[in-house]
């Protein structure tokens, strides 16, 4: 735990200046942005992807959010009945799921909670908007961000 | 001397000293103000360059967690407390989750508590090398900042890679850390647990670490100018620390050899081999090496942690619903900042019935008027820097 | 054409409209390697997109930018004064190329007290600086000023002191004539004449405390207290903004250019290296002297992100304590050998 301090007077500024002339030579570690991109890891928590086809309104995400930033309205539909002569199926059929990615706080309890693999991270991140009101995604949006979720990392052998 | 004592002088005995009188002025710092981290107000009371009095104004950055956490459910409130100290998320999390867990008489799985010390050790790194970087800018040297910064990102990647999220991992849940992706028949094969390749990069990472704390001994704590502006300014002596409640590193930087993590159990420290770095003198100089010295221990921890990592479950067996028996408990944790501490009052429901918070940066924030005075201008940000706090950690 | 130029306004004009058109050009170039090595320096890219390659036009941009603002005065302000600060700094600064000497014939005067006038020119900066803190109606600039006063006071004696050991070994203060007596042999080595300039005949000394009392003077890192960013948030500079702004920013790196141009001119034999056969000195000497500044200038730049900041307190001692003892043992050493040698 010694430290490396020098005695001399003026090895200690010798010392930084030699390391920040050493780092002048050395390649840049930032990544020059809108030219190149870092890939996010896979579990990175970017947008929340929404599968219309899954969600059954059952608004447990809504419930669970803790700074209810979820919307979401349905409605029941009368299915046609599975077997020949029986009764029609009544079905929840999503009508609005929108995300106010401005009141988000990622936290991602929704993802978690949904019990019908409705929802998924994507480590998508570039959505800024010039408005605050468009940050508020609807379940289109959403349903487009389905196709950049990717496959869940392989996991370490111990 | 007494007035007696005057009287009884002769005229020529009395000594008057003819002094301008000047009066002072007040010097508003912040709330916005480029070194206040964030938005801390100080009223000072300055003649000159000399501090006369500073009167610290606090809140702004009030967001009522306490109060915010009584209309919530345990798992979100998991999600809340990264934000108290942003720099160092994963470390908030821990203790609260300790305590529903000593309310519930569960006993995380013994992978988890090792997943959530590595990640813990993780938080006090790069919120160090936060204070490591951002301290010399306060002195005016903006290249350590870059430097420290660098090896941080290594480290956040590192987090993220494991929870997701950089800052607010939200990880950690009642009875270990988070099991599957979702609750969801597909959704919940996604086992969170460590990815492939995590061990290996951590111990390449902190081994970089390591490396920029040599760099920052040439850069930062070897400098002339650097110990000419921090040795034996802000003396906090230990009679006072302790007073005050200063905790962490600003305490043990006073010569204090206290540390959570030896004294209580709230993860399995005691298998582990690591110093408790002290100071002598409670200077600034002293606060800045404890914090570096502190990275290399919690590098040596990590690469402990790494080396005997346990296999098995990442979560014990835990109710769907979280209810808390009624009770109440207060459990205290070694955050990078000091000592954190939840007092969860539970009366049996999903939420807390009563959550106070004892927060770091807070105590040791309430030692600033008692140390300022008396100092010079370009000081107050010397020690303001030195103590190493987080507004929403002062604020909540 | 001749008959033109021979006339004196004409001529005038003329030299007025170079330096205006140079010293602003060059404090560019300085101002993107500044951007550009810092950068570097942390790690970084630093400027990469204005202009196309490099960002070489960075600070072009950023100097439209500055001129699209609103020149904001402040209400309490002292009006007149806010408003003249920003050009007494930039006139100062810009008066001290009168006497740089480029090449033998490319320069505006040869005064015979160039080294006095440079010196005391350059102090003018100072006069702008504490008006615009004073004037400014802000606390943190007030505070600004009077530390840019008291570092004036501190360090000007230092920077005189330094140069005149120089003066004493030239035995002239005119700065051309500095040039041509570091051109002079030294001594012989069988037919080959050995030139040194002062900086190896013994200045050493004098040119370190040149640099650290010019630091001092141009207010950069270590010394830059009087802007002092975490403290003061910009020091003098707090209000202003827009072309004021500008102006400030340019006299900081003209500055730079005029102090790295005196310093190698005194002590790195200005426009003459030896080896250069003296014929060519008419075109290559205003290279030759701008390689030089151009390295004075990266050391500024390097010391700057390399450093912390001094407090107020320990510049004064460190000039009062030893930079002012030391000059005098180096002008005593100084003229004492000149007497014995």
């Amino acid at each position: 735990m010694a430290l490396r301090v020098s005695k001399v007077p003026g090895i200690g500024l010798m010392k930084g200046m030699w390391l920040t002339l050493r780092t002048l030579f050395k390649r840049p570690v930032t990544i020059n942005y809108p030219k190149e991109k870092e890939i996010p890891v896979p579990r990175a928590r970017g947008v929340i992807a929404l599968d219309t086809e899954a969600c059954t309104v059952c608004m447990l995400c809504a419930r669970e959010c803790p700074d209810w930033c979820i919307y979401i309205e349905g409605h029941k539909e009368l299915q046609p009945p599975s077997k020949p002569g029986g009764r029609p199926r009544s079905r929840a059929t999503l009508d609005r799921f929108d995300i106010d990615y401005a009141l988000c706080m990622y936290c991602g309890i929704c993802v978690e909670v949904c019990p019908f693999d409705a929802l998924f991270w994507s480590p998508e991140y570039e959505y800024s908007e010039g408005s605050i009101s468009a940050m508020l995604h609807d379940k289109e949006r959403l349903t487009d961000w389905l196709a950049t979720v990717p496959a869940p990392p392989p996991l370490e052998k111990n | 001397m007494t007035d007696q004592h005057l009287l009884a002088m002769h005229h020529s005995e009395v000594q008057v000293s003819v002094e301008l009188e000047t009066p002072d002025v007040t010097l508003n710092l912040g709330p916005q103000h480029p070194s206040t981290h964030g938005v801390l107000r100080l009223i000072a009371k300055v003649d000159g360059e000399v501090i006369n009095e500073v009167e610290p104004v606090i809140g702004y950055m009030h967001r009522g967690y306490e109060k915010l956490a009584e209309v919530r459910t345990y798992p979100q409130i998991v999600a809340l407390v990264s934000r108290i100290d942003w720099v160092s998320g994963y470390a908030s999390e821990v203790p609260l989750m300790v305590a529903v867990e000593r309310l519930m008489d569960i006993v995380p799985p013994d992978r988890a508590q090792y997943i959530r010390l590595v990640l813990t050790e993780m938080a006090r790194i790069s919120s160090h090398l936060v204070f490591l970087s951002s301290y010399p800018l306060e002195l005016g040297a903006p290249t350590p900042l870059m430097h420290a910064l660098r090896e941080r990102e290594r480290i956040l990647d590192l987090i993220e890679m494991v929870t997701g999220g950089r800052f607010h991992p939200n990880f950690n849940r009642v009875g270990g850390v988070k099991p599957a992706a979702g609750a969801g028949s597909n959704q919940k094969k996604v086992v969170q647990d460590l990815p492939e390749g995590f061990l290996g990069q951590t111990l390449a990472a902190i081994q970089d670490v390591v490396g920029v704390c040599d760099d920052m001994e040439d850069l930062v704590l070897g400098n002339e100018i650097f110990l000419e502006r921090t040795k034996g300014v802000g003396i906090i002596p230990v009679d006072k620390a302790l007073a005050y409640g200063v905790s962490g590193p600003n305490l043990r930087a006073s010569g204090v050899r206290f540390d959570i993590r030896k004294t209580d159990d709230y993860l399995p420290y005691d298998g582990f081999d690591f110093d408790i770095p002290a100071g002598e003198n409670g200077d600034c100089f002293d606060r800045y090496w404890v914090r570096l010295q502190e990275i290399r221990e919690a590098s040596k921890i990590i690469r402990q942690a790494v080396e005997t990592m346990p296999s098995g479950d990442l979560q014990a067996k835990v109710p769907r619903i979280i209810k808390v028996p009624k009770g109440e408990v207060y459990v205290r944790a070694e955050n990078p900042k000091g000592e954190m501490g939840y007092h969860v009052v539970s009366e049996g429901g999903r939420g807390p019935y009563r959550l106070k918070i004892r927060s770091a940066s807070f105590s040791n924030l309430s030692v600033l008027p008692w140390l300022l005075k008396g100092q010079l201008v370009p000081d107050i940000i010397a020690i303001l820097g030195s103590l190493d706090f987080v507004l929403g950690d002062v604020d909540r | 054409m001749t008959a033109l130029l021979d006339n004196f306004w004409v001529l005038l004009a003329l030299k007025v409209l170079i330096i205006a058109a140079v010293v602003p050009g060059v404090a560019l170039v300085f101002i993107f390697a500044e951007l550009k090595i810092s950068a570097h320096m942390q790690s970084r890219i630093g400027p990469y997109f204005a202009g196309g390659r490099w960002g070489w036009a960075q600070p072009l941009a950023d100097g439209i930018k500055f001129m699209q603002k609103e020149d904001l005065v402040p209400e309490d302000a002292d009006r007149p004064v806010f408003k003249f600060a920003p050009m007494v700094v930039l006139m100062g600064t810009l008066a001290v190329f009168v006497i740089v000497p480029f090449s033998p014939k490319l320069i505006v005067r040869d005064l015979d007290i160039g080294v006095f006038y440079a010196l005391a020119a350059g102090s003018v900066t100072t006069i702008g600086v504490l008006m615009a803190g004073w004037s400014s109606a802000n606390k943190y600039s007030l505070m600004g000023g009077l530390r840019a006063a008291a570092q004036l006071i501190a360090y000007e004696l230092p920077l005189v002191l330094a140069v005149v050991g120089v003066v004493i070994q030239a035995g002239t203060m005119s700065m051309n004539g500095i040039v041509v007596a570091q051109i002079e042999p030294v001594f012989h080595i069988g037919e080959v004449a050995i030139r040194l300039p002062f900086l190896l005949q013994g200045q050493v000394i004098g040119f370190a405390i040149f640099m650290i009392a010019a630091l001092a003077e141009l207010n950069r890192t270590p010394f830059d207290m009087p802007i002092a960013e975490s403290e003061l948030v910009m020091g003098y500079l707090t209000e202003y903004s827009g072309i004021r702004f500008t102006m400030f920013f340019l006299a900081e790196y003209a500055g730079m250019f005029s102090m790295s141009a005196i310093a190698a001119t005194l002590f790195l034999g200005g426009y003459y290296l030896p080896g250069v056969p003296e014929g060519a000195l008419d075109v290559l000497g205003p290279l030759i002297l701008m390689a030089k500044v151009t390295l004075l200038v990266f050391i500024i730049i390097w010391l700057r992100w390399t450093f912390p900041r001094l407090r107020e307190d320990q510049l004064q001692s460190l000039a009062w304590r030893w930079l002012i003892p030391l000059a005098l043992a180096n002008i005593a050493v100084t003229a004492v050998a000149k007497v014995v040698l």
